[in-house]
Formats: structure tokens, sequence, C-alpha cells
């Protein structure tokens, strides 16, 4: 049945964790992970509710293939009404914290209202409590993992958790799990703080049970697992350079956002790249890559793990950052160097391993970086407000942003409300580089025009996981498209948003869909759960996830004026590379867009739309 | 005719010894195709997967008749992704 068919919901004003039965027609509705937690999320709060009241719920979810034999089978995704945004946000994490929920026997978990006191949230399988957390609150979440591991003397206890950042309600905080992955953005780190909630460890020793057909599932999953070996991208390409690869090649394209989108190539892309990280360092011989890493169940294993330079200047005397650790992948190398035109890989990666210790989103964080250096060039903040000289480039003043963000000091506490509101601040609302108040990743909107349309819709605000087209406009997957124009665009955002929704829903990993399509995933949800997973099935779930995240959006309150890019991607031209002389055709993309989805000229889901997708 | 030619990720290995990073100088005769170079530096046809000029992509079956300009900058990546 894929499913445990058991939810837990902890009500942390009252202190109490109480079970459930799964809503089923739910699950046969929505899949499971984001699109059930979703459902659930909508059907219980105020889509007005401010995020980080006690109203507001956030929920960890798994899908049916997390904790199976289904190769990256290991996801789980919180979803809650996000900080940053006022969107719906779900964030999706790997690691061994989803798999670890699903062997203790739950689908899910419910957290709602405020606990008047820091506490955590143990699960030895049917067993939950909530624990005093005093000790913990002001800890990393390498303390805090730690710490709990040797509390109930448990090396295997999965945690989930948030460091200062999260405390701190840092708008962009993560929640961390395995010491380096994270369901990183949209601020659900910040929504868990304002809940007294430090972290959630469990401890499951069930497996997964219940599979429909298990011989088919085993059929069925190994076939799969061959189709990802045998795929040059995922079989070699991801595992060997993993996603920082992309550096040199988007930068080569004229589409790397550089200093706040202000150019679109970085001048020392190569030295932040893939490339750079294999490289022996002249000042140890040694390279900052020590090897890849994998999820629960995954047969990629895309992960970065690396040394940084001890003699570096950011990590001189603080030996607590000279071991092997997470990083850098392509979204934090970009947001954390090229953003602020910063090619110092050695800086990059002790400001992503601050990310990591602290719970903070390096690509929000990052982002916000880059608008606050092209306020204080163009004199509108100084460095005496700031506590840094803070020019684009300057690796002394990322290290110091990030030091100062994820620990709550001095001028770090504007940054931590993102660059949406620190630009409006400073009288710059049109500096920040954001959709719906979510900063973006790491594609200018010019050089792929594809991009723009992903960022301008996408539920959770600015984001590239929601529709990925770089792959089709950049990779050639499943076919190449041109990057430099808008036409077809609509059509191929729609069915990488419809897919994508699937792959989210179903506990695996979006990186699959390299090789695999919604045709590879039909023969495992079916072989898996309960009643009919069919193409056409799929592909109605899909797109009734997204509409019903866009409904929830409407309701919150966003409207069409919110579908839509900063005035530098619209009126300023690229200035170089195959984009010169381009910006965001946005503008042309959006009512067709509009159109094909079924909504109105505004962009609100129409009555036939809602029938048809039984929402 | 002078232009620059670069390899990435698992291909770097196919420059010659005098490459700084990704990246060597060459100098070519006019008319010299995308193929020519391919085959020039030994550069396996399935591994030539993204083959951009002047960050413009190529499709495979252009690069037999695609003739290189002086300046011109070509890049060449095996299969590869990111997120």
């Amino acid at each position: 049945m894929g499913w445990a068919r058991k939810i837990l919901r902890v009500n942390l004003t009252q202190g109490t964790c109480t079970p459930e039965p799964l809503n089923m027609q739910w699950a046969d509705e929505y899949l499971g992970s984001r699109g059930l937690a979703s459902k659930y999320l909508i059907s219980e709060i105020d889509p007005k509710v401010d995020p980080l009241s006690p109203d507001n719920k956030m929920i960890m979810s798994t899908g049916p293939l997390t904790g199976t034999m289904a190769s990256t089978g290991g996801r789980y995704t919180i979803v809650t009404k996000g900080p940053l945004t006022g969107a719906i946000a779900c964030s999706n994490s790997g690691g061994f914290f989803g798999a670890e929920m699903k062997f203790a026997g739950w689908d899910m978990i419910i957290f709602e209202g405020k606990s008047p006191k820091p506490v955590y949230l143990y699960v030895e399988n049917d067993r939950a409590e909530l624990r005093d957390a005093s000790g913990l609150w002001g800890k990393s979440c390498w303390e805090t993992e730690e710490t709990i591991k040797k509390q109930h003397q448990d090396p295997q206890i999965r945690v989930s958790s948030i460091g200062r950042a999260g405390e701190n309600q840092v708008l962009y905080a993560c929640v961390v799990n395995d010491l380096h992955r994270a369901a990183g953005r949209s601020g659900v780190g910040a929504v868990m703080g304002s809940k007294n909630l430090k972290a959630v460890a469990l401890r499951g020793t069930k497996g997964v049970g219940g599979i429909k057909d298990f011989k088919g599932f085993m059929a069925a999953t190994t076939a799969a697992k061959k189709v990802l070996a045998d795929n040059a991208v995922t079989g070699e390409g991801l595992p060997k350079y993993g996603t920082q690869v992309l550096m040199n090649v988007i930068n080569e394209m004229g589409s790397l956002p550089t200093r706040n989108h202000k150019d679109v190539q970085f001048e020392d892309a190569s030295k932040i790249s893939a490339e750079a990280m294999h490289e022996k360092r002249a000042s140890d011989g040694k390279s900052q890559l020590v090897t890849n890493a994998a999820c629960f169940g995954c047969t990629i294993a895309c992960g970065r793990i690396s040394e940084i330079d001890k003699g570096h200047f950011t990590v001189v005397n603080k030996p607590e950052y000279w071991g092997a650790s997470g990083g850098l992948e392509y979204e934090a190398a970009w947001a954390l160097g090229a953003a602020n035109g910063v090619g110092d890989i050695e800086a990059l990666q002790y400001a992503n391993l601050l990310c990591n210790e602290q719970g903070m989103d390096p690509i929000s964080f990052g982002a916000t970086v880059g608008a606050v250096m092209e306020l204080y060039e163009m004199g509108v903040l100084t460095s005496e407000q700031i506590g840094v000289d803070a020019p684009f480039g300057s690796a002394e003043a990322l290290a110091r942003f990030t030091e100062m963000t994820a620990l709550g000091e001095g001028f770090g506490v504007e940054i931590g409300q993102g660059s949406k509101r620190l630009c409006a601040k400073y009288g710059h609302p049109e500096l920040s580089m954001t959709v719906k108040g979510q900063e973006f990743p790491a594609y200018d909107a010019r050089g792929i025009q594809g991009m723009g349309l992903t960022y301008a819709t996408s539920n959770r605000g600015a984001c590239h996981l929601r529709s990925y087209t770089v792959a089709s406009e950049v990779l050639g997957i499943p076919v190449k498209t041109d990057p430099l124009v808008t036409e077809g665009k609509p059509e191929l955002v729609k069915a990488f948003q419809d897919a994508t929704a699937i792959f989210d829903s179903a506990g695996i990993c979006v990186f699959t869909s390299f090789a695999w399509t919604l045709a590879d995933v039909q023969p495992q949800l079916q072989a898996a759960c309960d009643g009919d997973w069919s193409m056409e099935k799929l592909n109605l779930v899909g797109e009734r996830i997204w509409n019903m995240e866009r409904q929830f959006n409407t309701a919150a309150g966003f409207t069409r004026k919110d579908d839509d890019l900063p005035p530098r991607l619209k009126t300023e031209p690229a200035q170089t590379g195959p984009a010169k002389g381009l910006v965001s055709g946005i503008d042309k993309m959006i009512p067709e867009y509009y159109q094909i989805r079924g909504w109105t000229p505004e962009g609100v889901v129409t009555e036939e739309t809602v029938a048809r997708l039984g929402l | 005719m002078k232009l620059k030619f670069k390899l990435f990720a698992s291909l770097t290995d196919y420059l010659p010894a005098d490459r700084k990073g990704n990246i060597v100088d060459l100098d070519l005769p006019a008319g010299t195709t995308i193929q020519t170079v391919i085959d020039q530096y030994r550069v396996p046809e399935k591994s030539a997967h993204l083959v951009l000029v002047n960050g413009r992509f190529i499709p495979p079956a252009a690069r037999a008749s695609h003739v290189l300009e002086e300046n011109d900058e070509l890049a060449i990546w095996p299969p590869v992704a990111g997120g």
C-alpha cells in the first residue's frame, strides 16, 4: 500500500501527541508528501493566517515511496504557510530522516499551536513524546543532533532541527537533517522556531511493509535503477561532478546572474566551479572535494563532501570547520559567489558551512547579500551602518555577513529579513531580485526564458525546482529547446510543473527526472500503492496539486501582479553572452500560460478547471 | 585563425598539457569545423554531449558542417546536469 496509513498530530500548545488514521481518500487524490501534506494544511488553516503565529501549522510528510527500495526514496517534505513569502511553502529534503519516519510507522507529522517553552519531539516507533529542549535552545543544528544522540545513547536516531537562524526567525531559515541536508527554502525553519520546536528526533525499526505487489515492486524498482545507472547524467556526470558542474555551463551560456543580476556572466566562475573543487590547492596540495555522497536509497550520489583549506582566513583557529562536511552544491556556490561577485571558493565553503550549521537557506541569504552590496556601492548603505566594507567581490564581507546573520548580530538581523524587506526599507524595492518575496536561484531569466516563467508562477516564490526547464533549455532533457525564445515555454513550464509535483509527492528525488520520466515512476507507484496509478491519473494528480497550491495562494491574497519579475530583468538587457540585448519576455508568456492552465486572465482557477480536476 | 577551445568536467583530460584551467588557445586553418576539432583532440563522440560556440548550442547534426570563425570560443561538456 506504500503508505503507513497513520499520521501523528502534535499539539504544541497542549503538549499532546495523538495518532490518527491517514485520510486514504486524500491519499488517492494527492498521492503523498508535498501533495498530501498540502491538502491537509489547506484544509486546516486560514490562508490569511500570520505564518509565524500559533495558528499556522507545519507538516512533515513522506511519500508512498519514502523508505522503500525505490532509488532516491528517502525524501520528506515540510509544508506550511511560508513567512518569507506569505504563500504556501513546501520544502523538500533528502538524507535519512524521511525514511526513518516511515520506519517508525508514520506517513506524516502535523505540528499545531505553540509550545510555552522550547521542546523537541522524540518518536520511537509508536511512542511519541515532547521533551524539554531548554538545554538545546541556542545550539546549532550540528550540536543539537549530536546532543540528542548522546542523550538517548542511540547514534542511529535521525534528527531534523533548527539552528540559531530558526530560533531568531530569520525568514529563510532551514530545517536541517543529517548535518547537511535541508528543507531549505521559504523559511520553514522560522515557522518551526516560532513554535518553540527545536528538533524532531526519530527512531524506527519497523521497516516499510504493506507494499501491494512485492514482486512487481522488486521488478519495477530494479528496472528503474538500471535506467539511472545506464544514463550518462545520473550514472556518471552527477556522481563525479555534482550539481556544481553547471557553474561553467551556465556562465558560458550567459545566464549566470552576477552581482545582484547586474551582469549575466561572472569573470571568476571557473574559480568557484566543480572543476575548481577537483583542483589541488597551492596552499596544502589537497583538493576541496573529498568524495561524493548519497542520501537514503539513492543510486545517483550527487552530494559533495569537502574539506576547507585550514589556512584560509575564515577558519584560522576554528578547527570545528576543518573536517569533511557538506558542500559546495551549485545553488549555494552561485548564491554565495557569483551573486555577490565573490570568487574565493574557500570563503564560499565557509559561508556554506555556517548555513548548514545554523540552518539558513544559502540561496536567499546569498542573494540578499548581493542586494546589500549593490546598496553599499550606491552609497545607500555605509560601512558604519552595516559594520563592514562591502563592495561586490569582498570575501571578507561575505564571511562577516554570514556570521552576523546566522547568529542574529548587528546588521545581520536585517539581512535575515530577506532582500524584499531590506531593499524596501532602504528605498530601493526595485533592487530586490525576488518573486513573491523569495530570492531567485542560479539561472538568469534573460538568458533562459522559460525559467523567468518558472519563477514568476512558482507557488512558493522564485524557485528553480518547481519546473526545471533548464533540463530542456540547456541540457536537452528530454528534448532541446532554445533558451532565448519565449515560444513554447508556457506549455513546457506547465508540463514540468505538473510532473514535478508527482516526483515530489511520491517521496523520490527530482534529480531522477534527468533519466526518468513519469513512465518510469508509474510502475513503481502502481506496484507499491493501492488503487489505480495509471499515467492518466498521475498527470491528473500532478495538475490537481499545482492548482490546489494556486488556489491557496489566491485565497491568501496573491493576484496577477504577483506573477511578475523585477524591473531589472524586464528593462535592463543582458550585456554579454548569447542573450546580449535580451530582456525577459515574461509579459508575453503569462497570458498564454494562464490560458493553458485553464485560469482567468487574472490568473484565477476557473470553476471549469476546479470541476475537471476534482478539486 | 585563433580561437579558444574549452573542455570541461571529465573531458578536461583531453586538453593538451599547456592548458590554462579548462582552456587552450588554438591556431587553426580557416574552414575548420567543430567536428574536426573534436576528432583532432580525440574527444569521444558520445562524450561530446553539450557543444557550445560562443555560448550557443550546436546540435549534433550541425557539428560536421559548422565552420569555426576567428575568435570563436568552442566549449564542450559530457552529459551533465545540476539543480
